[in-house]
């Protein structure tokens, strides 16, 4: 018997619904970052494929290109795109929880600790827009 | 403005039902009544029977927390004008046994706040013609938001894990064992680590967050838990490089 229980029985102690999720907007939130980490998983896994083709040459490439060009495929990613992002910004607003940071004895404000990774993410994104673009 | 609200109040008396119902109250509108005001009008006018635990009325004792509308609140703190029309809903905090009508049992946060040691641990106590343990403001800080946890314990109400997982420790007790990991002037954090970090501790929490956001002290579970994770995992890589704060 447990502890809840040892000397009251007639207490009333409902079990939780697999359903609480449902339940409230920032159950349903959350529960949406956890799914976006299978979607983020998704594109390292596409990623690995195209280094994959890379390395079969020239032919495998461009039919991992058409691949990657077909409507499933581009539902999938444009999916897959929308959840990363989600992540992304959901993970960079929590983290000033995480990160206690000291500077001089001082703490550091949230907003500096969130802001520099939004910065850290533009300067990552402008390094591949750079390669990407420079044609 | 209204004349009068409609409470739906949950009821449970063991010795008459096997779970809980609902009874309908009507109580006089007043635009500074708070739900305990109400519960209170019911209690003195109404039904002497029905049962909630209340002290302070002014959001410090921590003792009459409740859901409100499905929200867990402290109901000295929760004004009828901020829920009308009504009809509204004041049932038991969330995920605790329910005793009677609105009074949960809160021996099972009791005995795990115990067990985190939410006092200042020291090897040895300095004799006390050293003086008191003095700290500066920044050590203060560094620990004070933990500090302000009243035990209300609507951050285990909010916590779908406490739910689920009733072995958690849970957010108000691990807040306040990092209240002290943090102070200046404690030693204990070694002894408080085991109890963290193993089973039904901070590896439990998947950071849903609504601990600290409905919590009314603004104490912020949360953080406390997320970097006790940290904390403990440097203490997993690095378990030479002494305390674990």
């Amino acid at each position: 018997m447990s502890p809840h229980t040892t000397f009251h029985p007639k207490w009333y102690r409902p079990r939780v619904s697999v359903w609480w999720w449902l339940e409230k907007r920032p159950y349903r939130l959350f529960v949406l970052r956890e799914i976006s980490s299978v979607f983020v998983a998704l594109v390292a896994f596409v990623t690995l494929l195209q280094v994959r083709a890379v390395k079969q040459g020239p032919d495998a490439y461009a039919r991992f290109l058409e691949w990657l060009g077909t409507p499933a495929v581009l539902a999938v990613n444009a999916l897959a795109f929308a959840f990363v992002l989600l992540h992304a910004v959901t993970w960079f607003n929590l983290a000033p929880k995480a990160m206690s940071l000291r500077l001089r004895g001082k703490k550091v404000p949230d907003a500096v600790v969130a802001a520099s990774n939004y910065a850290g993410w533009i300067v990552a994104s402008a390094i591949v827009a750079y390669f990407l673009l420079r044609d | 403005m209204p004349e009068a609200v409609t409470l739906v109040v949950t009821r449970y008396r063991p010795e008459q039902e096997h779970e809980p119902t609902t009874q309908r109250f009507e109580v006089p509108f007043r635009k500074e009544w708070v739900v305990l005001d109400a519960l209170n009008y019911v209690k003195d006018q109404l039904d002497g029977s029905l049962s909630f635990r209340w002290s302070c009325r002014m959001g410090v004792c921590g003792s009459c927390g409740m859901m409100v509308n499905g929200e867990p609140k402290l109901t000295c703190g929760a004004f009828l004008g901020d829920f009308l029309p009504g009809p509204i809903r004041v049932e038991p905090l969330r995920f605790f046994p329910v005793i009677r009508d609105l009074i949960v049992d809160i021996g099972d946060f009791l005995r795990k706040l115990k067990r985190v040691k939410p006092w200042l641990v020291r090897s040895q106590e300095k004799p006390l013609a050293e003086g008191e343990y003095r700290q500066t403001p920044d050590q203060l800080d560094a620990y004070k938001p933990f500090s302000m946890c009243i035990n209300c314990l609507l951050c285990y109400s909010a916590c779908p894990i406490y739910g689920l997982e009733p072995s958690f420790v849970g957010p108000a007790a691990i807040a306040l064992a990092q209240r002290y990991n943090l102070d200046n002037r404690d030693q204990g954090s070694r002894d408080r680590h085991e109890i963290l970090s193993g089973k039904g501790g901070i590896w439990e929490c998947t950071f849903v967050g609504q601990c600290s956001e409905v919590c009314p002290k603004h104490v912020d579970p949360a953080r406390a838990i997320q970097q006790y994770k940290l904390t403990a995992a440097m203490h997993w890589l690095m378990p030479w490089a002494g305390g674990s704060r």
